[in-house]
């Protein structure tokens, strides 16, 4: 238990370390205010992989680590996509996710936001469209924006929502 | 007949640094198989391929004491639809993959489970377990977290698990078929998608297939930077999932820090390579980028630093008694059963299967690199857990060797493509096990064939035995302990 918050205490709150002019500090004080603004409560989202090889996962887990301070943003991932304001999308649509995905996007409640995450989901990516896959999540349901890169860093992916949540 | 009878009548495939094939009658195929279990090897993978024409062949490639031995068997179209006896009675990761086969090429095995594995069209007939108070609790294909698709249903009484089926199949995105359509010269990019937390591992193994089948002699600057990206690849999976078994054990503190030593370590790699993840580093010839010395000494630094918490890390995880209540005796596989199910890779090392191709069938540069194996006997999430440990300070301790010594030289060479034909296979101990890769190169520098295999295929079913009596809360932290691929398995 010592050693524990011997710990805590000297790692300190690195989220808030001032001297590194860090730009994703910037972008989590402004993504906080327009947040606050448009919702005025926190930021709900549900991910979903439609089709990922999993290396976009990995950096939206990313963004929940101490550097990001993603629910300090007021932003948080859900359970549910009936709890979720925004969805993250990520991968090629596959056909044997093409159902799952509409249910979600259908169990989403409106005004609802769609941020397609990585470049299989902005273009097809690596894979194009093909018998096993539908190619880009607009292909399927309507989206907000897209955030390229594979995989986007987490702070393009704090600009991607801030795109998202201020148009 | 002992297996290294087979070995001495096979003849060498190029690439992976001990591997050879071997052509097999209809009555040699299971014969082959039962060889290499009484021998003590593991099924690696299994597949079929298929010409437009009909000729098919299917291949069973094995992991065992001189090397990768690899059985073909040659369907000619003839009459009859082609077919083969399948191996799930010897080697029981075998079923799932004789299944996934049928649905990509329409040639049946014998195997008596014949539901669709990768195909989604019908609905999925799930073992039903009957009995009073018995339910079945059904999760996915989209779960609560960011994690990758797929369904697991429970049968429960109370809160205990009589039994979990696993319906996997969801990210299937015809990898192979899109394998076909590139140059081989630039597949690899490919490769390092189909499991991207494998990107490293994946594409090295592509890269070694298809460098040995050019003959091609890489520099040794170029394998040693491969290595560097291969340890920082398990090292910075084994952060992540410290972490997060720590959180799934209710202990928060836990994926607090390792997020932060994991943002550092990734921090430090982008520096160094100018990004975070491995994607297309390793490319044909070598690498797509070098290493400056000034960068080399920055990125050593950072991974002493990293490895250094994780010691302290360590002591806590060990002294807090929640974590280790949590940990110790969940999710129990074994050693005699992940011995008959074939557990290869990290899993298998924590239930005492005790297989790293770095050590048994080195390439450069491990050949020079002594890598020390870390074995656990327990087979229970902290044996996972140990086992992610030690194999983080061994990745940190073979970091600093690699980024000090750095041998001089070109950072890559020229490939040709191979000859239209030539047959070539990868073996890279990723961070979650063997990864292989076989490629068949077409004419003009075309591919007639890649199968990539991730060791989730083997390790996916030991998860629905080490599950058995756990109760479903539990769940979260054992999977976790697994972390498998879904991508990986799901083509």
């Amino acid at each position: 238990m010592l050693k524990t918050l011997r710990k805590i205490a000297s790692i300190g709150l690195v989220s808030e370390t001032p001297p590194e002019p860090d730009e994703l500090l910037r972008v989590g004080r402004a993504l906080n205010d327009r947040i606050a603004a448009v919702l005025g409560r926190a930021l709900c989202i549900r991910h979903v992989d439609a089709g990922s090889c999993n290396g976009c996962e990995l950096e939206i887990q990313a963004l929940g680590n101490p550097y990001y301070n993603l629910e300090g943003c007021n932003i948080r991932f859900v359970a549910s996509p009936r709890h979720a304001d925004l969805l993250l999308v990520t991968g090629p649509v596959v056909k044997n996710m093409e159902a799952a995905l509409q249910r979600v996007y259908a169990a989403t409640p409106a005004p609802k936001l769609v941020v397609a995450l990585g470049e299989c989901a902005c273009t097809g990516g690596a894979l194009g469209e093909c018998p096993a896959s539908l190619g880009r999540v607009s292909n399927l349901i309507p989206v907000d924006v897209a955030v390229p890169g594979c995989p986007p860093s987490p702070a393009r992916i704090l600009q991607g929502i801030l795109t998202a949540v201020g148009g | 007949m002992p297996v290294r009878r087979w070995w001495e009548r096979g003849q060498r495939i190029p690439g992976a640094s001990s591997a050879r094939g071997v052509g097999v009658d209809a009555e040699q195929w299971p014969q082959v198989a039962r060889d290499v279990a009484a021998s003590g090897g593991v099924l690696l993978g299994l597949w079929v391929s298929r010409e437009p024409g009909g000729d098919a062949a299917v291949y069973g490639a094995y992991l065992t004491d001189p090397g990768v031995l690899l059985a073909e068997l040659a369907l000619p179209a003839g009459g009859q639809p082609p077919h083969y006896r399948g191996l799930e009675d010897i080697f029981p990761a075998a079923s799932r993959l004789q299944r996934a086969a049928f649905d990509l090429s329409g040639v049946r095995s014998s195997d008596p489970d014949r539901r669709p594995w990768l195909d989604h069209t019908d609905s999925y007939a799930f073992v039903r377990v009957d009995g009073e108070g018995v339910h079945e609790i059904a999760v996915g294909p989209v779960h609560a977290g960011t994690i990758e698709p797929g369904h697991f249903r429970f049968s429960v009484v109370g809160e205990k698990v009589l039994r979990l089926e696993e319906h996997l199949g969801y990210v299937h995105k015809g990898l192979e078929q899109r394998f076909s359509a590139l140059p081989i010269l630039q597949g690899h990019r490919l490769a390092a998608r189909v499991s991207g937390d494998s990107a490293v591992a994946f594409s090295w193994a592509y890269c070694q297939a298809l460098e040995g089948m050019s003959g091609c002699a890489l520099p040794m600057r170029a394998l040693w930077l491969r290595a560097v990206c291969l340890e920082l690849e398990r090292l910075a999976n084994h952060l992540g999932d410290l972490g997060a078994l720590g959180n799934d054990a209710g202990f928060a503190f836990g994926l607090a820090q390792f997020s932060r030593l994991k943002e550092d370590l990734l921090r430090a790699v982008s520096a160094a390579f100018g990004r975070r993840y491995l994607f297309d580093t390793v490319v044909p010839g070598g690498m797509a980028v070098d290493v400056s010395a000034d960068a080399a000494r920055a990125l050593a630094a950072a991974v002493r630093a990293v490895c250094a918490e994780t010691v302290e890390l360590r002591t806590i995880y060990d002294e807090h008694e929640g974590v280790r209540d949590r940990f110790t005796g969940a999710g129990r596989l074994e050693p005699q059963l992940a011995a008959r199910l074939g557990v290869i890779g990290l899993a298998g090392r924590a239930s005492a299967q005790a297989r790293d191709v770095r050590v048994d069938l080195p390439h450069p540069p491990y050949t020079e690199l002594p890598v020390a194996k870390v074995v656990h006997q327990d087979g229970d999430v902290a044996a996972r857990v140990a086992v992610r440990f030690e194999e983080a300070q061994e990745s940190g301790r073979l970091l600093g060797r690699l980024l000090s010594g750095l041998p001089d030289g070109e950072r890559a060479v020229t490939v040709d493509a191979p000859a239209d034909g030539a047959f070539g296979v990868g073996l890279i101990e990723g961070w979650r096990g063997p990864v292989l890769v076989a490629l068949q190169a077409g004419p003009q520098g075309s591919i007639r064939r890649c199968h990539p295999h991730d060791p989730s295929w083997q390790n996916w079913p030991a998860l629905e035995y080490a599950i058995l009596g756990n109760i479903v809360p539990d769940f979260p932290l054992i999977n976790k302990s697994f972390n498998l691929s879904y991508s990986g398995v799901d083509l």
